[in-house]
């Protein structure tokens, strides 16, 4: 179930994270709400907060696994 | 780069507000679109409105850019703000006013407030502006 690998795949990129969190916002399978709590996003702008979140998961969402994806980041 | 980044990367330094949305103000085909809009219309934004659905190859264009994958995009000044979620947090902090009176001085709140629509491609014309 794509929740999973995402999760997976944003703890990799985030180990020391506070909280990671995903969910299946609509109940279709492909569109997500993800929020991070990490001090990799201290001092940096959302966009670049946001865009470390998009690299991440770069590959689900090339391939179509996430179709739609909201994100909620927080420094420490 | 092509024709076509080119113009994306004028209209993105040009313009005071650039919002590159999925449909029109007028008929708004997604909802984080939608979002993002009505985010910069609640502070009384001026915004340039460029539809992506014409053509895929404006999305590709307008991510090799500004190095962010999805739609809606929103520059100010020239810079990325984000996306949906992005705009609309910092509209609900207040620093979406901040970041507009940062970028573009202060004048943007006194003038008449203006939303321009940008068609990219129309058979043969690149480039057309529609008040």
């Amino acid at each position: 179930m794509a929740t999973g690998q995402i999760e997976v795949l944003l703890r990799q990129a985030f180990p020391a994270a506070l909280d990671v969190a995903v969910a299946d916002r609509t109940g279709t399978g492909d569109h997500f709400q993800v929020s991070v709590t990490s001090e990799r996003f201290n001092g940096l702008a959302l966009v670049d907060q946001h865009k470390l979140v998009y690299d991440a998961l770069s590959e689900l969402l090339e391939d179509g696994t996430i179709h739609e994806l909201r994100i909620r980041t927080k420094g420490t | 780069m092509s024709d076509l980044g080119e113009r994306i990367k004028e209209i993105i330094d040009s313009e005071p507000v650039a919002l590159f949305m999925k449909g029109t103000p007028d008929f708004i085909a997604c909802g984080n679109s939608a979002r993002a809009l009505e985010a910069l219309r609640a502070v009384g934004a001026p915004v340039t409105a460029i539809d992506v659905l014409p053509d895929p190859q404006i999305r590709a264009e307008l991510t090799s850019v500004s190095g962010w994958p999805t739609i809606p995009q929103v520059f100010i000044g020239g810079e990325l703000v984000g996306g949906a979620d992005i705009t609309e947090e910092l509209y609900e902090s207040g620093e979406l006013v901040s970041t507009l009176d940062e970028r573009l001085g202060s004048g943007w709140r006194e003038a008449a407030r203006q939303e321009k629509v940008i068609d990219l491609v129309e058979g043969g014309q690149p480039f057309r502006i529609v008040s």
